[in-house]
């Protein structure tokens, strides 16, 4: 069985997904962002905590430490990474347990684009994903000719998937229509590859702005919307990620498209990781529990899920030194 | 010349602002202690008691709406306009009572002074009753004293510190009140119901009845439409009984009947008795 | 691709959490002075309202044990309580405090076996709520000068609780009373008795002096006993409104202080402008919390037209998730009905919901085949005058109305002889604030609900009671008052 994301090209529009009349410009797409539910921080987060104390056992345990590690999307965008160590990362994400062979592969492998080529080259065509960070990320300080050339260049040395940033900058001075071109631009420089588009929420500060910044994306044609760059604290939480499946359900209720939602960085161990999928069942609903629809940006927790894979199988616990640290 | 026939006043009722006779066409005579007669005063029916409540419910919306400081610059203006027109209530209380001069004046002195401090709290209980509540959790918890509604006051026999004890906290806090006058001395009431209907006390804020307190109490004890009732004027304890057990039917705050010096500075207890207490509950956060 | 098989497997496995940890006796006696002691009236049986199974019988204080117990407390109260200082009066309580902490799991799964409420809810809202409660008491014992309300306690409490919240009702009667410096006399609801039983265990551990908390099982009889009581100086009850207005009458002609904690039927207000999300789950945690068996539930869907139709589907979507079953269950979000006889008026009211001509929707769920259950279920288009917009059904019931304007959502939400409490939803802090004036109703949750804290008085207007649980304000029931 194979782990590997589909893609379908190009996802189609649905019906009433035609925004035009309130893309047009800033003033109109303030009124549209603007006019959306608030969120309220407290109930939002109560909610999620609330999600955080299902308790998921055996035969739920077992289908979500497999799913998850599924939807990891394995990271390493460090100033130091070398092809070795991409290569190492891409091998673990093929087979991320030598010793188990029944263990699923990750989504894909994510990396800066200068070294899309060498992750491609040891992926072949295993079904397993090359993602690219794209558009000057971590900050999005460039021109926007820059941030094409970069993402155009990751799609040409064979990136699958583009993980673009929103210009937060612009996003945060009322300049929604410039955050949309952009988006627009970027998704069309993608070509075939599917894009993510990344808020850095722990920039954007409130739950409001995540929401309106979500529903920003998906009008521009977000295939994945995305909460962080991991540089930024805090990254990913569940609260975050709980407004982000709100609005790509209420998203696919009026436009019939499904956005996928990746939540990135913090997510270290699988009680983590599961808390997400939970959240993900019931609020967006079990249409987004598939790599297709729902990702953890993540490094760490591969390991994690490991450990509790193995430990479900044989019934001990393992410790860090049994999996490898690629 | 003493030719000059007096113009005498005709004792009515105060309701809703006006100052009706009793719809029963009924008065019963007002004498003094020596048993010369006084005044015929309106004897009120459940009828007139049933339209003062109405009158009431009709005026709490405003007057509890009102903000503090202008409550307590009426019920401040009811003690001007009874400074003002002290020489007849001295008088009344002289005629009606029996009592002496310079009693009458501390009696009117008194009834001032309270009024003056009640009026103060208007805008003060909320402070002083009131909490901000620390709870644990991202909430911001106020709780703050609100009137009950309308109530009811057995007044007691004291026609006008007696009166003036039992009114002014109930109403400066915002209920509106239906007052059964001293059925022995109804006269000073309904004078200050005149002081009261010139001192910008709004139509039905104060209903006042006069009449008797077994025809008028059970009725107000069983209304469904009265929050609340001071049974301080009856010292008949069966009928206090009675009365407290009609006014479990729609669970009314009651103010039991008991010992109390007039001349003494009051509690808060007047005032707390007839007040709710709500508590509001908001989510702190961005 | 492996969708498909992803679709289907993602059910939560049954998580029960362990009944191990408590030790329920075949047979439960009164506790009176400090000891366990037999009753005089006819035992009764308690049972899991989940599982019909019986779990103990459990004796009925007749008149002669409730004035045993009575006297007990009252003895207790001159010799020992009263004259104890507040600062060794507070020690005892702190020291109740920390043992309900550290039998915490013990009391949840008590509560949960005997009531029906999902060990979710014992766990995480009821027993630390407890245990608040009689930690924020402990403190005021001896720092009852600054209370406003004098130092002087009353005397003996005769305190009646329901079976709702029945340890969390059993602090917030005994937590205050105790501090003041009373002694009481509890009676729990007679359908869940458990947990004061072992809270009398409690009381033992902590040393508690005999006599000070005394603990008489039984129905109506025995309350009707304990509140007429000559020897009572107060009396607290929480229950229905019908009984509240008896004990009113009961006491009439007394100098027993009352405070009573009534029933209610209130509205919850969404304006078009609220954070809808959330306001889903205030909603659904509004009415379907406790199974809707809580006095203060949001009972009353007041939704502003303009939105209603957005509203109830996402309503009706998360209404889909909940998940009813083994209130053992970690994962249970609604439990068992707490008994058969309310079980019987909750189906009454929702047959004439549908006969009054409300249209009721409830989603698809498999309930238990022994046991008493009811899935969530909401009317809608309802009317003021419908039974089930007037009558508190005290179960997982909504009914839903809609309203035009503020003024209009105002005027139905006090439309109702209750005013225990009221919600309202929006993002306009103006508009929040004035609804919130208007409304009249003892607690106000404004974009929450079913919030709970020791420091908030909580009670009601009008026929919801009078008297105030909770903060300083919850002191006043317990103490003669400033000027005494």
């Amino acid at each position: 069985m194979s782990a590997s994301p589909t893609i379908t090209p190009g996802v189609t529009s649905g019906p009433g997904s035609d925004f035009s009349d309130v893309t047009g410009s800033d003033a109109a797409l303030r009124r549209f962002l603007h006019g959306l539910p608030g969120v309220d921080q407290v109930g939002a987060e109560a909610r999620a905590a609330a999600l955080g104390t299902r308790s998921i056992k055996t035969t739920a345990k077992e289908f979500a430490i497999d799913l998850a590690i599924r939807m990891v999307d394995l990271t390493t965008l460090e100033g130091a990474d070398t092809a070795g160590k991409v290569r190492a990362l891409a091998a673990k994400a093929m087979l991320p347990d030598p010793a188990d062979q029944t263990c699923p592969s990750t989504a894909a492998v994510c990396v800066y684009p200068d070294l899309v080529a060498v992750a491609k080259q040891t992926l072949g065509e295993s079904g397993v994903h090359v993602a690219a960070v794209a558009t000057a990320f971590p900050s999005g300080r460039a021109a926007l000719d820059i941030k094409l050339a970069d993402t155009r260049d990751a799609v040409e040395a064979g990136a699958d998937e583009i993980d673009m940033v929103i210009d937060r900058g612009a996003f945060l001075s009322g300049h929604y229509r410039q955050v949309y071109d952009e988006i627009v631009a970027v998704r069309e420089a993608c070509g075939s590859a599917h894009l993510k588009v990344i808020f850095e929420t722990g920039e954007l500060q409130t739950y409001d702005n995540v929401r309106r910044a979500s529903w920003l994306a998906m009008m521009a044609g977000a295939h994945f919307i995305k909460t962080s760059t991991g540089k930024v604290q805090p990254a990913a939480t569940l609260p975050v990620t709980l407004v982000m499946l709100e609005a790509v359900r209420d998203f696919r209720e009026a436009t019939g498209r499904m956005v996928g939602v990746k939540p990135a960085g913090g997510i270290r161990t699988s009680k983590d990781a599961i808390k997400y999928l939970v959240m993900v069942n019931e609020v967006a609903g079990p249409d987004w529990l598939d790599p297709d629809w729902f990702r953890f940006g993540a490094s760490t927790l591969l390991n994690d899920l490991l450990m509790q894979r193995t430990k479900m199988t044989t019934g001990r616990y393992s410790g860090p030194d049994y999996f490898t640290l690629d | 010349m003493s030719n000059r026939i007096d113009v005498r006043k005709t004792y009515k009722l105060y309701i809703g602002g006006a100052f009706p006779r009793s719809e029963s066409g009924r008065s019963y005579e007002v004498l003094d202690p020596k048993g010369r007669f006084l005044a015929n005063a309106s004897l009120a029916s459940r009828k007139d008691a049933r339209d003062a409540v109405v009158a009431a419910r009709k005026a709490f919306g405003g007057w509890s709406g009102r903000t503090s400081y202008n409550r307590a610059q009426v019920v401040y203006r009811i003690a001007e306009v009874l400074e003002s027109r002290r020489a007849q209530l001295e008088q009344e209380l002289r005629d009606s009572e029996g009592v002496s001069a310079s009693k009458a004046r501390d009696y009117v002195d008194l009834a001032v002074d309270r009024l003056v401090w009640y009026a103060g709290w208007a805008d003060k209980l909320t402070q002083v009753v009131g909490n901000a509540n620390p709870v644990a959790g991202p909430f911001f918890n106020l709780s703050t004293p609100e009137p009950s509604g309308v109530i009811a006051v057995i007044a007691p026999k004291g026609p006008l510190l007696g009166l003036v004890s039992v009114l002014a906290p109930v109403i400066v806090t915002g209920n509106t009140a239906v007052v059964v006058a001293s059925e022995e001395h109804p006269l000073p009431a309904i004078t200050l119901a005149e002081i009261m209907a010139t001192a910008d006390v709004p139509g039905g804020v104060v209903n006042i009845l006069t009449g008797t307190r077994a025809e008028l109490a059970p009725g107000l004890a069983a209304h469904m439409d009265v929050n609340g009732i001071d049974l301080t004027g009856i010292d008949d304890p069966a009928l206090a009984l009675s009365l407290e057990q009609a006014a479990a039917d729609n669970l009314k705050r009651v103010r039991r009947p008991a010992a109390e010096d007039l001349l003494a500075t009051p509690s808060l207890s007047r005032m707390t008795a007839f007040l709710e207490t709500k508590t509001v509950w908001h989510p702190i956060g961005v | 691709m492996s969708t498909e098989t992803t679709k289907t497997v993602f059910e939560y496995a049954p998580a029960p959490e362990s009944r191990a940890v408590v030790d329920i006796k075949a047979s439960y006696g009164l506790f009176v002075n400090g000891e366990h002691v037999e009753g005089r009236g006819t035992p009764f049986k308690t049972v899991n309202p989940a599982t019909e199974e019986v779990l103990a019988e459990v004796a009925e204080a007749d008149e002669a044990d409730i004035d045993a117990a009575v006297k007990a407390a009252r003895r207790a109260y001159e010799k020992v309580w009263g004259p104890m200082p507040g600062k060794e009066r507070a020690k005892y309580l702190y020291r109740i405090a920390r043992i309900i902490q550290e039998r915490s799991r013990e009391l949840a799964v008590l509560e949960t076996i005997d009531n029906g409420k999902p060990i979710k809810e014992s766990r995480d809202v009821d027993v630390p709520t407890v245990a608040a409660h009689f930690f924020y008491y402990a403190g005021w014992a001896d720092k009852l000068e600054f209370s406003g309300y004098g130092t002087t306690p009353l005397g003996v409490a005769g305190q009646v609780i329901p079976w709702n919240f029945p340890l969390l009702m059993l602090a917030w009667k005994v937590a205050p009373a105790l501090a003041c410096g009373n002694t009481v006399v509890l009676k729990p609801a007679e359908t869940t008795p458990l947990t004061a039983l072992l809270f009398a265990e409690i009381c033992q551990q902590a040393d508690l002096p005999p006599g000070v908390v005394n603990i008489v099982t039984g129905a109506g009889r025995t309350g009707q006993a304990l509140v007429s009581h000559p020897g009572v100086d107060k009396v607290a009850f929480t229950g229905s409104t019908d009984v509240g207005k008896a004990i009113a009458r009961a006491v009439a002609g007394t100098d027993k202080k009352v405070t009573l904690e009534l029933g209610g039927k209130a509205a919850n207000i969404v304006f078009d402008d609220a954070p809808l999300d959330q306001a889903v789950e205030g909603i659904v945690n509004g009415i379907f919390f406790n199974q809707g068996h809580v006095c203060c539930a949001g009972s009353r869907l007041l939704v502003q037209e303009s939105i209603a139709d957005d509203l109830l589907a996402r309503l009706k979507r998360r209404m889909s998730t909940l998940r009813v079953g083994d209130p053992l269950d970690k994962n249970t979000d609604i439990g068992a009905i707490n008994s058969a006889e309310q079980l019987a008026r909750i189906r009454e009211l929702s047959a004439i919901g549908e006969a009054e001509g409300s249209e009721r929707w409830s989603p698809a769920c498999d309930l238990p085949t022994t046991g008493y259950w009811f899935p969530p279920t909401l009317f809608t288009g309802v009317s003021q005058a419908h039974r089930i917009a007037r009558e508190e059904i005290f179960g997982p019931v909504l009914s839903v109305l809609t309203f035009r304007t503020p003024s209009e959502a105002v005027e139905k939400a006090n439309n109702t002889p209750y005013g225990l409490s009221a919600g309202v939803w929006s993002d306009k802090g103006s508009l929040i604030l004035k609804i919130a004036a208007e409304l009249r109703a003892g607690v106000v949750w404004a974009n929450t609900f079913n919030k709970f804290d020791p420091t908030s008085p909580f009670g009601g207007f009008k026929e919801s009671g009078y008297g105030r649980e909770g903060g300083r304000h919850g002191l006043e029931a317990y103490l003669k008052g400033a000027d005494q």
